[in-house]
């Protein structure tokens, strides 16, 4: 544990943003903008089925029709859609079968992220991690499809499944965060590339963690994706997400959607470890994150569970939520947030209660420094029907510097009176008492607020996944390398 | 007579109305205020009316209110019942007491007391013509933009309302009893507005009270602004006991200087629709203000609280702590938002918002929102919305108490936190029986007054069956 938390102070001096590389890879475009020819060019390109063409167009059609939110404490500078490749894909030389077929070029480039791809070495391991990787708008490689097809269990691109699952798409595809949602749901409901697709059936735990990892390359361009989890009865799965991005002067759009279904008695967990480019320390480029993360415990006793470390980005705008419509279904949110230099974060939850006995639990820890700004924003509505229901929320923020700011803006509507709701929120700066001692101590006045904040953000990282929790901590120290003068 | 009648409210009808009667509005302003006048009526043009499209109105509607429609009176009413305006006032409870009828001030005596110690006191009507240096010197200039149209309105057509003004180094001696009272025959739009200037090392004690007495629809955009100064002492209760008809607009404006220290007190028994916007702004460091709430609301009442602390110096602390029963059909919205600016170090700043909901269509609305842009700060806020603890209700139950005192008890005593605050005793025992009733369901508005408020020889007291224990 010791030497584990020497390690993490070591990163901690290298700082500065590591995945910012480039990789050269023979790269296609679609036409710079946006208009129906584009959808009709994307929508061709992937060789979809008509229904998914035409969901595309209606989706457009209805974003036209849209404006950009203006709601959130954020300062966003206009985004000119027709200066956008809403797609781009590493050139396929054929139909691959095998990993050897991969270029050598991609495999390089996820080994240096840390993912392997290579199913082979990862068995050598007690349980191993199902990888769907996606680089720009297509996903190049899935691991463990057939493992885990023996099982029942559907774990492919949302391009295979298009393919090869359309009823399943077909029924579930935008069931949970309709087009008409809001103005990016809409946006990328119309230009949706690639993403993750899994479906777990009736009464199956999934024997590892499944993982997508995303990755921007190209310059210019925007990623859209989309991944669909369908956890039948019973089911059980834990989902995990990771990203990053190349660093780059301007700014680039990432617009996803996660939709989640669980029916009766079936548990999701989903983690993220945000880590796209954050823009350099003026503020300049970083990657624009608009993201709706939604969840539905569709049966009774069902149960998401929401997990983010939120570290990159120039712009965050997130709020994954729970729709409680199962009696005694459970929603939770753990978050922790981090903002430095001119990063800029609004994230949050929703918890809608609509189900009897539901409970949900929210806890956000917020972590400010430099000139970021970072907000929470969480609504927790108890429904007339939702009778004895149960909300605990705990949302703290910290502050490091005196130039950055953080807000709370909770929301808590209850319209009955058997359920119990409960808000906290604290706001502090770390005190000199904690800092006075470990510099007692020795410990530099960077490792010891390294320490304080990794402490601070336990009560969340604990409930990440083991492969993810390492790589968080480290992300926590070096998003606020240098953040304390 | 000159009157509007019955006619909706629109943006329209007022502008209108201003452009009529322009020179009687500013028939004894000085240049300056009429300047902020038209810049007032200017602001007006721009923001209208709120509606449900304004984050901080989108859960209060006010077309329903509108729709009623109301006559506007820009002369007050000739004949006036001094006796029905001061019927109201607190037994035992030694006060100034000044009164309002639709918003125009009404006197025993002269219009503008001015009393030995330099306390001016009385209508802003006269003040502006008697002390319009004085006047021009606060006027506006503590209540900003709320960011709805209705401050902007009230300063636009301010004619009359209550101006106390209380010299430096001079303490009140005994508190002030504002009662403005609502009694017409037909549905009637009042705006009044207060000046309230307490000195450096002054200090007031004003209980601001609003009734009404018959049931007849009314709509009240009352502003009120209170400049505190350099060690200053206010004390500001405010009572709300109107009808179910009734849509109160209140505005009341804070500014506190150096050191200065404010305590405010809602207490919201009655009123069909209820809006507080409350905002303080310290002007200097060191200054203190704590807040507290109290809204007791059934059938279809409608309650709006809104609290904007602005600490733009340093050393500042705030607290705002409220509390509210919701039965039947009523509604409570609670939106607490605390600004931290970036030169605000050693900000303490804390938000509690509590409610009980006694019915499934009872609903609550908590938003306490922090904003802070500053690192040397200890701000919190807490809210939670339950039902009544069952433990508790156990552990009357067990000792015999009926099922119902005990309710009665916790709910009594869920309230008391709020009540046990008032530093006037006589006022205390007052509210204490007020809430009492109300939670028993026996006060209303006025009219069916059955306060036999309690003395030493017939006190208010909870029926527990000691038969049972």
């Amino acid at each position: 544990m010791e030497s584990q938390a020497n390690k993490i102070l070591d990163e901690v001096t290298q700082g500065d943003y590591k995945y910012g590389f480039v990789t050269d890879i023979d790269t296609e475009f679609a036409p710079v903008g946006l208009s129906e020819d584009t959808i009709h060019y994307i929508s061709a390109k992937k060789n979809e089925p008509a229904f998914m063409l035409e969901f595309r167009l209606k989706a457009y059609r209805h974003w036209l029709t849209m404006s950009q939110p203006k709601w959130a404490h954020l300062n966003i500078s206009p985004i000119n859609f027709q200066e956008i490749i809403f797609y781009a894909a590493p050139k396929k030389k054929k139909e691959l079968s095998s990993l050897d077929e991969v270029d050598p070029e991609l495999l390089a480039t996820f080994n240096k992220l840390g993912i392997s791809l290579d199913e082979q070495k990862k068995l050598a391991g007690v349980a191993g991690v199902a990888v769907d990787a996606v680089i720009d708008s297509v996903s190049v490689k899935t691991t463990f499809s057939e493992t885990l097809s023996k099982h029942g269990i559907i774990f492919c691109s949302f391009s295979e499944a298009v393919q090869n699952h359309p009823d399943l798409v077909k029924q579930y595809m935008g069931s949970v965060v309709p087009y008409t949602d809001n103005y990016f749901a809409a946006l990328n409901s119309a230009v949706f590339s690639d993403g993750s697709f899994c479906y777990i059936p009736k009464g199956v735990r999934c024997p590892m963690e499944l993982s997508t990892y995303f990755r921007i390359n190209a310059a210019n361009t925007g990623q859209f994706e989309r991944t669909l989890i369908v956890a039948e009865e019973g089911a059980y799965v834990s989902y995990m997400e990771g990203c990053t991005a190349p660093q780059r002067d301007e700014n680039q759009l990432h617009a996803a959607i996660v939709e989640i279904v669980a029916m009766k008695d079936a548990s999701v967990k989903y983690s993220t470890v945000q880590n796209w480019y954050p823009g350099d320390k003026n503020g300049l480029g970083g990657i624009y994150n608009f993201v709706t993360k939604r969840g539905i415990c569709k049966g009774s006793n069902s149960k998401i569970s929401w997990t983010q470390v939120e570290t990159g980005s120039a712009i965050t705008w997130k709020y994954p939520s729970c729709i409680l419509l199962g009696d005694h279904s459970v929603g939770e949110f753990y978050s922790v947030a981090v903002t430095n230099n001119h990063q800029q974060a609004d994230t949050g939850t929703k918890m809608m209660h609509l189900g009897k006995n539901t409970r949900s639990t929210i806890i956000s820890k917020g972590i400010s420094a430099g000139q970021s700004n970072n907000s929470y924003r969480g609504l927790v509505r108890i429904s007339k029907n939702a009778v004895n229901s149960r909300n605990y929320s705990q949302c703290d923020s910290l502050l490091l510097g005196a130039r950055c700011g953080a807000h709370t803006y909770p929301y808590i509507q209850v319209d009955n009176k058997s359920s119990i709701v409960e808000h906290e929120a604290t706001t502090s700066k770390i005190s000199e008492d904690q800092l006075f001692y470990c510099q007692q101590r020795g410990i530099s006045n960077e490792s010891a607020i390294g320490l304080i904040v990794n402490g601070y953000a336990k009560e969340v990282l604990k409930q990440l996944p083991m492969e993810f929790a390492v790589e968080a901590q480290k992300l926590l120290s070096i998003s606020l390398e240098g953040s304390v003068g | 007579m000159q009157s509007e009648h019955k006619e909706i409210i629109t943006k329209e009808r007022f502008l209108d109305l201003f452009e009529k009667n322009r020179a009687l509005l500013t028939k004894n302003d000085t240049a300056l205020l009429a300047g902020t006048r038209e810049k007032a009526i200017a602001t007006f043009a721009r923001l209208g009316f709120p509606d449900t499209s304004l984050e901080t109105w989108n859960l209060t509607s006010l077309e329903e209110s509108f729709n009623r429609g109301y006559d506007y009176y820009l002369r007050p009413s000739e004949e006036v019942d001094v006796q029905k305006v001061f019927r109201c006032n607190i037994p035992h409870l030694d006060t100034a007491v000044i009164g309002q009828l639709n918003g125009w001030y009404v006197s025993k005596d002269v219009p503008l007391m001015e009393l030995g110690n330099g306390i001016i006191m009385g209508s802003l009507a006269e003040a502006r013509k008697k002390y319009p240096q004085l006047i021009e010197k606060y006027f506006g200039t503590v209540a900003d933009d709320a960011g709805d149209g209705f401050t902007a309105l009230n300063t636009a057509f301010a004619q009359d309302g209550v101006f106390i003004y209380v010299p430096d180094n001079v303490k009140s001696p005994k508190p002030v009893q504002l009662i403005n009272v609502i009694h017409h025959d037909e549905n009637i739009f009042l705006q009044s507005r207060n000046l309230i200037v307490v000195g450096a090392n002054a200090k007031l004690s004003l209980v601001h009270c609003d009734d009404s007495y018959n049931h007849q629809a009314s709509f009240s955009n009352i502003v009120t602004e209170i400049h505190v100064g350099e060690h200053g002492v206010m004390d500001h209760y405010k009572l709300q006991n109107l009808n179910n008809n009734s849509t109160l607009i209140s505005s009341v404006f804070f500014r506190l200087e150096d050191s200065a220290s404010l305590e405010s007190h809602y207490i919201s028994l009655n009123g069909g629709l209820l809006r507080n916007n409350i905002r303080v702004r310290f002007n200097a460091p060191h200054g203190r203000a704590n807040i507290y709430g109290l809204y007791l609301m059934d059938r279809k009442q409608h309650v709006d609280n809104q609290v904007f602390i602005d600490h733009a110096y340093p050393d500042c602390t705030s607290s705002e702590t409220f509390k509210g029963i919701l039965d039947e059909n009523a509604r409570a919205i609670f939106n607490g938002h605390v600004l931290v600016r970036r030169d605000a170090v050693k900000t303490d700043a804390r938000q509690s918002n509590k409610n009980i909901l006694l019915t499934d269509t009872a609903r609550v609305n908590s938003k306490p929102f922090l904003e802070i842009y500053n690192d040397d700060v200890k701000c919190s806020h807490g809210s939670t919305t339950g039902q009544i603890d069952q433990e508790s209700m156990f552990y009357l139950r067990q000792r015999g108490i009926g099922e119902e005192t005990a309710r009665m008890l916790l709910m009594f005593a869920f309230a008391d936190e709020i009540v046990t605050r008032i530093d006037i005793p006589q006022l205390r025992q007052r509210i204490e029986d007020m809430v009492k009733k109300r939670l028993q369901g026996e006060l209303q508005i006025c009219e069916q007054c059955v306060l036999h408020c309690s003395t030493p020889e017939h006190p208010v007291e909870f029926q527990i069956d000691l038969s049972k224990i």
